[in-house]
């Protein structure tokens, strides 16, 4: 028993470091990739290539005033960053993260905890993540906050739907809530995956994960052309951090389902061993989100709801009822 | 290591669902009442329930975030709200009915060794193919007619707030001006 608390705790620890050190290395990506696409350099003058431009951030961070503006409501607006940035780490402890492998003869299996409704868990607490910018937005007493909390409680309320339906019916195939077992499920090589068996419920999930994430078509709960920053607008220094480790964090356990559900997860893949594989899927899926940002536009918010709730619902209902209909006979 | 965290939870839902009562901020109260009901799923989780905890999870998170919706319409977030006195009758009635639930809770122990499952999980089952084999064979009824009920009610909800649904929002707003002059 107290082997499996230490081991855990160290498995734990060591998640919330990479993901984290990964986060913020993803803002140096994420700007590098959208100066390649617009043909750019992107950060350069900060060590070879702008490597260290990270570090530079890190300390800005870091040392910025932590500003909280009169009228604020004190407690909520300091608790809201805290909610992103944990919640989002808390979903990723029921997420495998990479094959079993041997370490000092012991089998160490890269997943904190192994509910058996991993995948419901994932995505209540990605849902709960939302709750940071609500609160952001309300605590701190200035209109663009409140316009962007405003906009947080509508798009969480029309893609949520969009989300459970989706991945319903690829756990109908499954029949079961295990990541673990979408993985095992697949095991049979590339024409096993269940991107082939489900295309409309892994565009439907992606299209619904950009709007989980706060991805550019549909980052309208911070679009700094109508909002300034939405809720993150009176927020500086490592407060404002840590809601971007958060969304970071968020956009790499969006890419680790993806690949797990639809693309084969931590299978080989033909010469390629698992664990390599998925870290594969994982970056595919994180230039992916990159990749659309530089070349879409934002939506309204009413168009996204017009998207949600009369394009994107009816055709996930149709697609679980086809595949429950299909399972039947 | 199970009562500690028992207890842990216990004694956090009931402090954030005083706050949820005894506050006079709209924010404080929704926010605690939002982490108390996130906190209830914990104790699922200690059953060993657990997809009836994230039931509770998924269901409560999104619920009370459309309730955060409606009190971001109606009241200012960063104020108090202004409240009338309660009379005292009614006062008196919500405090003997804490008194008894008090007295039922400490009781509470004393029966409890005589309750059994009425619908133990079968050998084997995972956790929600038991709350699944349970639902759709002893419960369906109830669950059907649930499901009745909310089609009612979305029914309901698509009548009162579709009246003009088949306008488009942006020109809507000409349709407007032009009756305010036509007023004028």
């Amino acid at each position: 028993m107290d082997g499996y608390i230490i081991a855990t705790v160290i498995k734990a620890v060591l998640v919330l470091s990479i993901i984290a050190a990964l986060a913020g290395f993803g803002t140096y990506l994420e700007r590098k990739v959208l100066a390649f696409m617009q043909r750019r350099l992107g950060p350069m003058h900060v060590g070879p290539y702008g490597l260290l431009q990270l570090a530079a951030d890190g300390i800005k961070l870091f040392t910025k005033e932590d500003f909280i503006p009169s009228g604020a409501n004190r407690l909520i607006f300091m608790i809201a960053p805290m909610i992103t940035a944990a919640t989002a780490f808390i979903a990723l402890a029921a997420v495998p993260l990479l094959p079993e492998f041997k370490l000092f003869g012991v089998t160490v299996k890269p997943i904190i905890s192994d509910l058996d409704i991993g995948i419901l868990f994932v995505l209540g607490m990605m849902a709960a993540g939302l709750y940071g910018p609500l609160l952001a937005g309300m605590a701190q007493n200035n209109k663009w906050g409140l316009l962007g909390a405003a906009r947080t409680a509508a798009v969480f309320l029309s893609y949520e739907v969009v989300t459970g339906l989706s991945i319903l019916a690829p756990i109908m195939i499954v029949g079961s809530l295990s990541l673990i077992d979408f993985n095992n499920y697949q095991a049979g090589g590339m024409g096993e995956w269940l991107i082939w068996k489900q295309p409309l419920a892994f565009v439907l999930f992606l299209i619904a994960g950009f709007a989980e994430t706060n991805r550019t078509p549909f980052d309208l709960i911070e679009n700094e052309s109508e909002i300034i920053a939405g809720y993150a607008t009176e927020y500086s220094g490592m407060r404002w951090g840590m809601f971007f480790i958060g969304e970071y964090a968020n956009m790499i356990t969006i890419g680790f389902l993806a690949s797990l559900v639809f693309l084969g997860g931590f299978n080989d893949w033909g010469f390629l061993p698992g664990g390599l594989a998925i870290i594969l899927k994982v970056s595919f899926f994180f230039f992916f989100m990159l990749w659309v940002r530089a070349s879409w536009p934002h939506i309204r918010p009413d168009q996204l709801m017009w998207l949600c709730w009369k394009v994107l619902m009816p055709l996930a209902v149709i697609n679980v009822t086809i595949t429950g209909f299909v399972m039947m006979v | 290591m199970e009562t500690f965290a028992f207890y842990l939870f216990s004694i956090l839902i009931v402090g954030l669902f005083c706050v949820t009562v005894m506050s006079r901020n709209i924010l404080y109260a929704m926010t605690s009442l939002a982490a108390g009901m996130v906190l209830i799923s914990g104790l699922f989780f200690l059953l060993g329930a657990d997809f009836l905890g994230v039931v509770q999870l998924i269901v409560y998170v999104g619920a009370v975030m459309a309730l955060y919706a409606f009190g971001m319409m109606f009241f200012d977030a960063t104020g108090t709200v202004k409240e009338n006195n309660t009379p005292a009758t009614t006062v008196f009635l919500l405090g003997g009915l804490s008194a008894v639930v008090l007295v039922v809770i400490f009781a509470a122990p004393a029966i409890g060794g005589n309750v059994h499952a009425l619908y133990p999980t079968p050998e084997g089952a995972t956790n929600p193919q038991a709350v699944g084999l349970v639902l759709f064979t002893k419960y369906l009824i109830p669950f059907e007619v649930a499901a009745v009920m909310l089609l009612v009610a979305m029914i309901a909800g698509i009548i009162l707030a579709g009246k003009k649904m088949d306008k488009s929002l942006s020109r809507m707003k000409d349709e407007s001006a032009v009756s305010e002059k036509d007023v004028k």
